[in-house]
Formats: C-alpha cells, structure tokens, sequence
C-alpha cells in the first residue's frame, strides 16, 4: 500500500521535472526579447487607454516612444507635461515643453439663441441626427445637442446642460484627449491651448453661412462682421467662409475682439469679471 | 398561391387614398430650383450661366464623371443663379435657379399623345438616348439608368424585371401612371429588353392594384414577351432583391447586385421615362408625384415640373393643416422626413405625405425582450437587434461579419419592434461606417 503511494509520487515528481525542463528549454530557446524600457515607460503612463495619443492604447504608446529617435510630436494629454518629462528622463531623451490644452465648444446656439425650427424625436445621438438631416434649427453647422461627446469622454469632463443644450466641459477633469472631437459630427469641439491661468478666447461659433443668414438662425452667431480683425493688435484673428477664427499662438488676450464683438460670439474665459466703462469713470472720479 | 418573397416583411395598412384620384398637370410656377445632385454619384456640372435664356428640356449640366447624369431644364426663362441651396434635409446643393418665363419647349419634343408602338432605334441608341435623357431609376436610390442597363463584362442578365409593387402605404403616383399609360410603359420595358438583350420580361404588381393589372393585361396580345405578375401585398416586395425573389425565385448573393442573379430591376415610372425619351425625344424633366396624408384637405397625383417647390405643392392641396406633424419625401416607411418646406422635388419624387401627430411621434422606448420579431421580418436575413447593438458599441468587424452592407433600410425592424426600439436609426449609422471601411481598403 505505501509502496504504491511513494511509486505515485516518484512518477509524478519525475514527470514534473521532465517537463519543467522542457518549458526551461522552450523558454530560453523562443524567448521574446523586449526592451524593458517599455514595462517602465508603461508603467510611468496614466493607464487611461483613451487613445488621446494616436496610439492603441498606453502599452503602445510606450513602445512608439521607447522605438522613436526623437520624442518630437509624442504626447500623453493625459498625463501632461509632468508625465512626458518623466518618460524622457527615462529613456534619456529631450522633450520641449507642450502648452496644455483643453477642448472648447465653439457654439453657443443654446435654446434661448437659437430658436428650434424642427422637433427632433428620434435616437438620441448626434451622429443619427447628422445622418438624418442638418439640425432642428437655423444654422446647419451647430451642435446638434443630444450629446455625442459628454458619451464619448472617458474622463467624465463633459455634461450637457439641460438650459443651454449645449455640451459643458469640466476644464480640470479634461485631458484634451480628442475623443470628443472625434465623436461629434458636425466638428463643434477643437482643443485649444488652456492659455496662462486657464485663460483664453475663442470664436464660439462655427457657421459658415453669410451674416444675415446665421444672425436669423441664431442671435450669439458670428456674422463675419470684421470688426475683430479690425480691433486685434496682433493679427491674431482671420475670417474665412465668413467666420473668424482666433490663433491662439498670436493672441495675446488683450479682449478688445471680445468687447468689438456685436453679437457676442467671442467667448472669453477665466478672466476676471470686466467692469462697466461707467463704473471705472465714477472710480476713478 | 400568390407569388412573394420568401424572407421576412410586414404588411402596413396601405392607405392609398389618392388612388382614385386621375393624374392631373401642376401648373408651372413662376421659380424653379433644379438641384444638382438629383442621382446617385458625382453631381452634375452646370453649363449654363446666370442670365443665360434655356427652354423646357434644354440641357442645362452634365455629368461630371462616370456615375453621375445630366440635368434638363424643367421650364423655359432665365437662369436666375446658381448657388447652393438647401435641399429637404437642410443640406446645401448646387442648384439652379431658374425665373419662369413663358412655356416655350425645345425643338424635336413630341409633345402629342400618340403612342409611338414602333421601335426603330438600335441597342446602341437606345442606350444613348437614356444617358442623354438624364434618366435614373425612378424607384428611389436614383441609380442612373443607362449604367444599370450596361451589366459589367462577364456578367449577362436573362430577364428585366418591372417593378410595379409600389408595396409603401398611401403612394399611387406608379398605380396611376400604370392605370394611365399602360402601353407606353410596356412600349419601355421592351426599350429596355432590347437595351439589355434579354427575351424575357416580368411585371410584377402587387394585388391591391387589380385595376393597373387589368390594364396592362389587355395588351397582352401585342405585347406577348412580357408577363405581368399579380403578387401578393407585402412589404418591401418593391425592393430589387425581394421582387427578383419573388418573380423568379432566385436569390441574390449577400454582397452581390441583381445582375449576379441574372436580372435587371427597373421601376415601371422609369420604364415610361424611357418611353418618353427614345420615342418621344423627350428628356425626363418631370414626373408624376402623390401629394397625400390622412389630414390633407385633398389626396391628389400631379404630373409635376422637377425643381417645384414642396411647399407650393401643399398649397394645391389645400395648404398645410394645423394637425400635421410631419412632412415626408416619398413614403412612409422609406421615405424622407422633409426639415426645409422650401426644399424642391426631384428626378425622384414620388410623394409629398402629410403625418399627424399621432402618426409620427415616436413611443417610449423600453428594453430589448429578446422577441425576435425584427429577425423575423427583416428581409435580407438579418438579426436587426444584434447590428443594433453592435453599431452602438462601434464593433465595426462583428457588424461586417453580421453582413449589415446587406441591410437595405427598409425599416422593417423598426416598425415591427414592441420595444420601440430605434433599430434602423443605428444600424444606418453602422453600415455607412462599415462601407466606408470597405472600400478604403486595397482591392485584391
């Protein structure tokens, strides 16, 4: 009976052994030699998968970064700049500083600007609603509301309003990863610097219909007046397809377009709040 | 038994309450906006100018590439501009726009109602005379006429098929055009035949339409090649697919066109356009189009100028009433939801429809049970409630492996759905983004 227990246990000792050296020698012959630099790099990564990068996710990331020359157009909006320095410092390279971004709605065709012309009863997501017709308003280039980019974002940095029906987006939460702007049909959302203590103006608004075409439409839209060229120091501001459309690398944030503005569409951000002509007159009186 | 399709369907109330209604001519106004891109493919190019004088079935553009058509002015007068204007969806198109001015034709249009039974063009001219004309299918998708006629190399077809299902609730306008002009259609048809080379020919019309049947039936003597079919009323047998199904009995292959199958389908108002154009020299610059709905005042069938105002169409029948919901282009189930009562007709038009409130508003929506009913009734074999799910989550590879390129939007899934699910509004998203795919990549 013991002798029976102790053959079991030589045989399958035996066996263990036999094969442990097979997947030894399997393993030594077929192995895969990576550069463990892309383990470290990973890890340094923030994990998100949300592919703000261009890269399938952060583990090919890593190995585009661990394989490039130069790390020259290689940036985790996630992680930011802190991330990327560490990442360089690891693999010994040099990296220039990125200005952070942020994603911008560039409409303001909330209910109350932009009179609805249609009732739109349908799925609720803007990239049926884009396939089936121009929009329930006036103006054919707006968001279209019903929320693409608030489901789109992996970082829950954007929510629609229910007032407005437009689409919020929660600056310290956001990344700047573009899936949002991926996810909208009509190209409402683009990433803008976040500008010196998160300030900044953009145009907020997209319609390239004539001026009295998109004011009818929509009382906050940019009608292509020129006044903000015409105000901008810096040549910062351009109208094309009877738009403008602020550069943010010239501008300077002095406001004068924002103040020039008639219909508003230029939205500033951040700033304090700017005091009536009145008021500074009685102050200084 | 009456023959129909195999797979799936539904069958809708019909509601062709204008069937009793003779096609009566649409005065010409005094504006016309004739859209550029009246076909499937590459929008025509203008050759006419602002301010340039044209006549009823002038050439005014021509086609800019392979899959695309020429336009004919619909009136005579002045190029007033061309500019992009929105079309039924709000999109902007290159249209022009043309001010009336009296109602002088081209020179060499037979504007008589003799029918011309003897067909004197050879297969060549025949099918130079569709391209010249302009013509596309007028069943819907618009598909230029001549192209359709033309099967690629290798490929032979053996029998056209007529379509004169109209199997979509409250249209009519092929109904009276069939009840109307019955030998002018076959005279078509047998354009066609000889522009494909085929022997045999196949009309199939739905039941419901004893009357149009009877009509074409008493020139069954003159016309022996050609058989009208009474088929059973079920839709969507007017689809190419179902109706090659239904006449002949043979399936097309997932992927593949009509031709693969051996057939040509080829709606009968398209049938009677090509009449027009190689008997009678006339280019097709009008049709005849239903202007219906439960709430209208009247239900009528206007032979109608193309580039005519939606709105002006309302207003001869009576204008919109205040119980309407929903303006539709063509019917209701795969028709257009009209957002710009501005908009012009057409090539393609074949009904303005009228909703009401309860007609159109959707349900609430509630979960999937699992019923199976869309997989039931969808036509091409589909399983409706799995492409939904997957165009939801963007699982592009499982939704081509599902087939959705098959799926032909007839919006039978939608309509059958006691979920009140919005199957087709999801799927239609997920196959243009898996045909996209298909042809970005490198052919083998």
């Amino acid at each position: 009976m013991s002798s029976t227990i102790l053959i079991t246990i030589a045989c399958l000792s035996a066996l263990g052994l036999l094969l442990a050296a097979v997947l030894y020698i399997v393993a030594q012959k077929f192995k895969v030699e990576e550069d463990p630099r892309i383990d470290d790099v990973e890890a340094l990564l923030p994990g998100a998968n949300c592919g703000g990068c261009g890269s399938a996710g952060c583990r090919a990331f890593a190995e585009r970064c661990v394989k490039a020359e130069t790390l020259d157009g290689y940036f985790c909006p996630v992680g930011g700049n802190p991330v990327m320095k560490q990442v360089a410092a690891r693999l010994g390279k040099e990296i220039a500083e990125a200005a952070p971004r942020v994603a911008v709605v560039r409409c303001s065709g909330s209910l109350d600007n932009r009179p609805r012309t249609s009732i739109y009863n349908g799925e609720k997501s803007c990239k049926v609603m884009a396939g089936l017709y121009s929009g329930d308003t006036g103006c054919r280039y707006g968001c279209l509301g019903q929320g693409d980019c608030a489901v789109a974002c992996p970082f829950d940095a954007i929510e629609m309003n229910p007032r407005t029906g437009l689409p919020v987006v929660n600056e310290e939460r956001c990344t700047a990863c573009g899936n949002c702007v991926a996810a909208c049909p009509k190209g409402v959302i683009e990433l803008r610097n976040k500008g010196p203590k998160s300030r900044r103006l953009f145009v907020s608004c997209i319609n390239q219909d004539k001026g009295g075409v998109a004011r009818k439409a929509c009382s906050a839209a940019c009608i292509g007046c020129m006044k903000c060229v015409k105000v901008c120091p810096f040549e910062a501001v351009k109208v094309e397809n009877n738009v403008a459309y602020i550069d943010f690398n010239k501008c300077r944030l002095c406001r004068k377009c924002a103040e020039a503005c008639p219909t508003g569409a230029i939205v500033e951000v951040n700033f304090p709040i700017r005091l009536p002509k009145e008021v500074e007159v009685e102050k200084q009186a | 038994m009456k023959k129909t399709f195999a797979l799936g369907g539904v069958h809708p109330h019909d509601h062709k309450i204008s069937a009793g209604s003779a096609i009566e001519t649409f005065p010409v106004l005094d504006r016309v906006y004739i859209s550029m891109s009246q076909h499937l493919g590459a929008p025509a190019e203008p050759i006419v100018a602002k301010g340039d004088r044209v006549k009823v079935g002038q050439l005014i553009a021509k086609p800019s590439g392979f899959m695309s058509a020429c336009i004919h002015s619909s009136v005579s007068g002045t190029v007033a501009s061309i500019e992009p204007y929105a079309d039924l969806a709000g999109n902007l198109v290159k249209t022009i726009i043309i001010d009336v001015d009296g109602d002088e034709w081209e020179e060499g249009i037979d504007r008589t109602d003799t029918v011309v039974r003897e067909i004197t063009a050879t297969k060549e001219e025949i099918l130079k005379r569709i391209a010249d004309s302009g013509i596309v299918g007028l069943g819907g998708a618009s598909f230029p006429t001549h192209i359709k006629l033309t099967p690629p190399p290798g490929k032979k077809a053996d029998y056209l098929l007529i379509n004169g299902a109209e199997c979509e609730p409250y249209l009519t306008s092929d109904h009276r055009i069939m009840l109307e002009m019955p030998e002018q259609i076959l005279i078509g048809a047998r354009l066609m035949m000889k522009a494909l080379g085929v022997t045999r020919c196949l009309f199939g019309v739905e039941e419901n339409k004893p009357d149009a049947i009877a009509a074409l039936r008493q020139f069954k003597a003159s016309y022996p090649e050609i058989e009208v079919v009474s088929l059973k009323k079920k839709y969507p047998q007017g689809g190419e697919k179902q109706l090659i199904d239904a006449l002949i009995g043979r399936r097309v292959p997932a992927m593949g066109l009509p031709i693969d199958a051996g057939a040509v389908v080829q709606n009968c108002g398209t049938a009677l356009a090509v009449y027009e154009a190689v008997q009678k020299n006339k280019p097709l610059f009008e049709g005849v189009v239903t202007v219906t709905g439960d709430c209208t005042e009247q239900q009528r069938n206007f032979r109608l100028r193309v580039g005519t105002p939606l709105d002006k169409m309302l207003d001869a029948v009576g204008g919109l009433p205040d119980k309407a919901m929903k303006l539709i282009s063509g019917g209701p189930m795969m028709g257009k939801a009209v957002a710009n009562i501005k908009a012009a007709s057409v090539k393609s038009t074949s009904a303005l429809l009228v909703l009401t409130e309860e007609q159109t508003l959707r349900k609430l929506q509630t979960q999937c049970i699992r019923c199976g009913k869309c997989v039931q009734v969808c036509p091409m074999g589909l399983e409706p409630y799995l492409l939904n799910k997957l165009a939801k989550a963007s699982r592009m590879e499982d939704l081509e492996r599902e087939r959705v390129q098959d799926c032909i939007e007839c919006g039978c899934c939608l309509y059958t759905c006691p979920a009140q699910l919005p199957l087709l509004d999801n799927i239609r998203v997920g196959k243009a983004q898996v045909i996209k795919i298909l042809r970005s990549r490198p052919k083998k």
